[in-house]
């Protein structure tokens, strides 16, 4: 007991929330499936098994293929099954299906399409096939109508709706530290312009008006503009929540003891905000953001999904559950639905790491 | 020898949480007699609070009364423990037999009913009056308690009414009911030194109109020398010291309760001031000292006895005392 | 109290004034002038306009004059009614709006219901028995609420409807009702398609809620004057029911007012999954087809029903809170 409290004595600030973060299973758990899941980003086209943009006829709708790891003298040497094409006796047309008999073995390290990964060119991938005919692929996660790898996409599009949600978050923050704070700060005239103009934005239904402005981006723009402009269109209505945040905790830490010894000491009203206020609620702003991103990314996910948000051929969650908008397509192909798993993944996590933060950030709030 | 008309045994309360168990009542005895006040003192979080909430079984979660008997004499004169009664028999004595006073006015009051909503709620449930006969009589009482204007009041918030008008209001509320034993948990701390002294008189003359029994909880020896007539000294949720006022501060045994009374010399003439800083501090509720709770603080601790068990209470006439310098050495 | 109201008032006036500000700058935003596009439209289903219609067109928008008179021209014939023509229907925007709009509302409301009458309970359980097995369930019921893009349930839910019972659960009427007269079969047929859309609606915002809730709740119970009411001898349920839960209602009525928005939007989203009659698909399709003022006018209209429901919260919030009426007696 006593060593303990001795051990409490001495810690910091970001010790004390460390320990109190450790205790929240849930969101440590919650941390390593986020840390996962950008690992995955990072290297999104070294782990997909084809191009996520080649589409060919031949691989349309294919059901979802294990990874079969040993083969038939029981030597370890994964395969998938091939496809091979059998003429339809009425249409006399060729239809692709899976055939069993037929092994096409994995090759890792191989050579796939290319990417550019951190500035290098290089067309390694984690696993290729061997000796493979045309069509034939690693479909771990099936493909869709166009024939394309779902797996491959999904792990190109886990890129884009993470980097999504954290340059969107990164917009409001900026936005809400410096309303927040200009509003805790200068208080007045300026704090009551700031605070209405919060009531006013979270009062407006804002899929409405997103879609409108993210209707009104010009067709001609590439991916890259409109990725920047959809975030800018989410941001801009979701920065009012970070903003009370740190405007409540502007205002709580002001009233303490140590602000007041600096002012007694005569530093400037930004040196007290950026040196002494600012570095003590850091942990309140993660907690804060890691609760917004789950917003940010459900917001791009929903634009997408409507039609309204990125466009192809870029590829992003609500991009891939788009082609399982409809429910014939769906009973033909299921396994399109699993483009859902990793969004209600990573936003339970987001949550949960949000919650234990937050918990661990202010134990009494 | 009058009989107490309440009388509390052992009782043990404790809060068990994730850190440990906090023992917050660890052995309370004490006596209280129709009109007479009982003064409870000690320092912050020696589980006087706690001590209150126990008698009337509405101690918070994770809380838990876990040993002890709180005896009443109804006023039948039949006896009952309160810790044996079923949580419905025990309604029954919330308030038409034991009320509470509290800390806290402010936060004792819900602030989104009326004063006269609160006050009458008690007396219908209890005294089965309608509507109308409950409100003449929520009235009355704030008429007593010297609440101004009280019909017109009744119908006020408790954010519209100054301090000292709440405590009163918070008093007329204990008394809705007729109860014969009532406990102020520090009901004058948070108040001016003037209105301070109004709310003792107005105890003091209350309990001599109705022959009320008082349980007076403070952290101010001052107060206890003004109001009580017996006091009982608690320290880290034991009942230390025991007796009438005027043997025990004429002569103190335990050396906490002398340590008290040694850091307010003055007590009469400076009635207010809160408990002046003993040597050390109170130990963390989790790092309660072996032995005598109070041997790492206490000037006469005797080396392998106090810091290795525990003093017994005994008695000597009326007073009680938990110290191996006043009997029960090992 | 009259002060709180004439806030609210004008705050409501600004947000609507602003709501027609971005609608106006979304009607606008296509780059080229709309009587263009209006021409174009014209011109390839067949019909020609003339030089002369077409200048009288851009006379009555005041095109080619800046946003703030373009504004105001539009905007004094929004008031009286007048919203425009839609492009692609080739009608008044105000007719292929029709009863969307009420339907619309309809299902918001309905949502908002569900919201209440789930939250409230659950929220008030699960704090009273907090971390007993059900408040566990709440809870993982909650995060899955949460975590789950309404239009993903939307579209689960329809897929295990479609491949287990073999119906379609979508639509807001049934189909012999869709083109009936309004009456109160019709009316009946929809309260009986309400519920399903109604609860996958509402579930995000129910899941906020309870944990509003709850947490608000677990506060109010540590409170003294909680100890105070069991001091008076009043019954465990009571003294929660009155006291506590009435205090926690403050946060959760004044976090309904934020509902109503989210509802409107989630409505549009889940009504294009489920293919509800409502104006979340025309809004989709026009803005698709760049029919400006049929886009421009649904979001307007959408956004003042925000700002009457916000209003509405702010007043249901003003009588649960006494300390609101009394402030300025
Ligand atoms: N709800 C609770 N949970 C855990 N521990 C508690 C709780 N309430 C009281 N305690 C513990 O019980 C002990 C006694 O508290 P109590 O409120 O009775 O003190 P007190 O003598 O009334 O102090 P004060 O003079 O400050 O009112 C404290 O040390 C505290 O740690
Ligand atoms: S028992 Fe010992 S330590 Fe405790 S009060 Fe008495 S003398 Fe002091
Ligand atoms: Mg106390």
């Amino acid at each position: 007991m006593a060593t303990d409290a001795d051990r409490y004595a001495v810690a910091s600030q970001a010790q004390l929330i460390w320990w109190r973060f450790k205790r929240h299973r849930m969101a440590m758990i919650s941390m390593v499936v986020l840390a996962v899941f950008y690992i995955l980003a990072l290297g999104a086209d070294f782990l997909a098994t084809s191009d996520p943009q080649a589409t060919d006829s031949r691989t349309s709708y294919i059901a979802p293929q294990p990874i079969h790891l040993f083969d038939a003298d029981g030597s370890f040497r994964p395969w998938v099954a091939g496809i091979k094409g059998v003429r339809d006796v009425k249409t006399f047309k060729l239809v692709y299906t899976v055939d069993s008999n037929r092994r096409v073995y994995i090759e890792f390290f191989g050579h796939g399409y290319k990417y550019s990964f951190l500035g290098l060119e290089t067309d390694r991938h984690l696993m290729t096939l061997k000796d493979a005919q045309r069509g034939e692929g690693i479909y771990l996660f099936g493909t869709d109508l166009l024939g394309r790898d779902l797996w491959s996409r999904l792990a190109v599009a886990t890129r884009v709706s993470l980097t999504i949600g954290l340059v969107g978050v990164t917009i409001s923050l900026f936005l809400g530290v410096l309303l927040g704070g200009l509003s805790a700060v200068y208080g007045g005239v300026i704090d009551t312009i700031i605070q209405r103009a919060i009531e006013v934005i979270r009062s407006l239904p804002a899929i409405p008006l997103w879609l409108g402005l993210s209707a009104a981006l010009p067709n001609d723009w590439s991916v890259t503009q409109v990725y920047f402009a959809i975030t800018i269109i989410i941001s801009l209505l979701t920065w009012t929540d970070l903003a009370r945040v740190v405007r409540g905790k502007f205002l709580a830490l002001r009233e303490e003891d140590f602000i007041l010894a600096a002012e007694l000491a005569g530093a400037s009203q930004l040196r007290i905000v950026f040196h002494h206020l600012l570095p003590s609620f850091t942990s309140h702003i993660i907690a804060a953001v890691s609760l917004a991103l789950p917003a940010m990314i459900i917001s791009e996910t929903s634009l997408s999904f409507l039609g309204l948000g990125l466009r192809p051929p870029a590829i992003s969650w609500g991009i891939l559950l788009q082609d399982a908008q409809n429910v014939q397509t769906l009973a033909l192909a299921p396994w399109l639905l699993l483009s859902a798993v990793p969004v209600v993944l990573v936003i339970l996590a987001f949550n949960f790491l949000g919650d234990g933060l937050r918990d661990a950030a202010d134990p009494y709030g | 020898m009058v009989e107490p008309i309440l009388s509390v045994r052992g009782l043990r309360t404790q809060f068990v949480g994730p850190e440990g168990v906090v023992r917050a009542v660890d052995g309370v005895d004490f006596d209280v007699f129709e009109g007479r006040t009982l003064g409870v003192v000690g320092e912050s979080g020696c589980g006087k609070s706690v001590t209150a909430r126990s008698i009337l079984r509405i101690v918070d979660r994770p809380g838990r009364v876990v040993g002890g008997s709180v005896m009443l004499r109804k006023a039948d004169g039949s006896t009952v423990d309160l810790a044996g009664l079923t949580e419905e028999a025990m309604r029954d004595i919330r308030g038409p037999e034991i009320a509470l006073v509290f800390q806290e006015p402010m936060a004792s009051f819900s602030q989104h009913y009326t004063i006269g909503n609160q006050i009458m709620e008690g007396v219908r449930l209890h005294m089965g009056l309608d509507k109308h006969a409950a409100r003449k009589r929520a009235i009355e009482l704030l008429d007593m308690v010297g609440v101004p204007q009280p019909s017109r009041r009744i119908d006020e918030y408790p954010f519209q009414l100054s301090g000292g008008l709440r405590q009163r209001v918070m008093i007329a509320m204990a008394l809705a009911c007729d109860p014969r034993v009532l406990i102020a948990d520090e009901p004058t701390t948070a108040l001016d030194v003037t209105t301070q002294a109004q709310i003792l008189d107005l105890l003091r003359q209350l309990q001599a109109e109705r022959g009320l029994a008082i349980i007076l909880i403070t952290h101010d020896m001052g107060v206890i020398a003004e109001m009580a007539h017996d006091v009982s000294v608690m320290y880290l949720g034991r009942a230390v010291e025991t007796g009438s006022v005027s043997d025990i501060f004429d002569r103190p045994q335990h050396p906490y309760t002398k340590a008290l009374l040694r850091s307010i010399p003055t007590v009469m003439a400076k009635p207010r001031t809160r408990l002046p800083t003993i040597v050390g501090s109170i130990p963390h509720p989790f790092d309660r000292p072996a032995g005598c709770a109070f041997n790492p603080r206490c000037a006469d601790m005797i080396a392998g006895v106090c810091d290795i068990a525990e003093p017994p209470p005994t008695n000597t006439g009326t007073r009680q005392v938990r110290c191996f310098l006043h009997g029960g050495r090992p | 109290m009259i002060a709180f109201v004439t806030r609210r008032l004008l705050l409501g006036l600004l947000t609507t004034w602003l709501i027609s500000v971005l609608s106006f700058a979304i009607i606008q935003l296509p780059p080229g002038d709309f009587v263009d596009a209006y021409i174009a439209q014209l011109a390839s289903s067949g019909s020609a306009v003339s030089a002369e219609e077409a200048r009288s067109l851009r006379e009555l928008y005041g095109l080619g004059q800046p946003f703030y008179v373009q504004y105001g021209k539009w905007i004094a014939r929004v008031v009286v009614g007048d919203f425009g023509e839609s492009m692609e229907w080739r009608r008044p925007v105000i007719e292929v709006i029709g009863d969307r709009i009420w339907l619309t509302l309809a299902l918001s409301f309905a949502a908002l219901i569900v919201t209440w009458t789930l939250a409230l309970p659950i929220g008030i359980y699960s704090a009273v028995r907090q971390y007993s097995f059900a408040d566990y369930i709440f809870t993982f019921f909650g995060f899955i609420g949460i975590a789950v893009p309404n239009f993903l349930l939307a579209l689960v839910i329809m897929y295990f409807a479609f491949t287990m019972l073999g119906a379609s659960v979508g639509g807001l009427f049934s189909a012999e009702m869709t083109l009936a007269p309004w009456g109160w079969e019709k009316a009946w047929d929809l309260i009986k398609h309400l519920p399903l859309p109604a609860v996958i609606l509402a579930l995000a915002g129910t899941a906020q809620l309870v944990r509003i809730m709850r947490a608000n709740l677990l506060d109010e119970l540590r409170k003294p004057y909680v100890v105070t009411a069991r001091a008076k001898g009043l019954s465990e349920m009571r003294t929660v029911l009155k006291y506590p839960v009435r205090a926690a209602l403050n946060p959760f009525a004044s976090n309904l007012a934020y509902q109503f928005p989210q509802l409107i939007s989630g409505g549009i989203i889940i009504s294009i999954v489920l293919g509800l009659p409502t104006v979340g698909p025309l809004l989709v399709k026009s803005l698709v087809a760049k029919d400006m003022f049929l886009a421009g006018t649904i979001v307007l209209l959408l956004g003042v029903l925000t700002v009457i429901g916000t209003f509405i919260s702010d007043l249901v919030l003003m009588w649960v809170e006494p300390r609101l009426r009394h402030q300025l007696d």
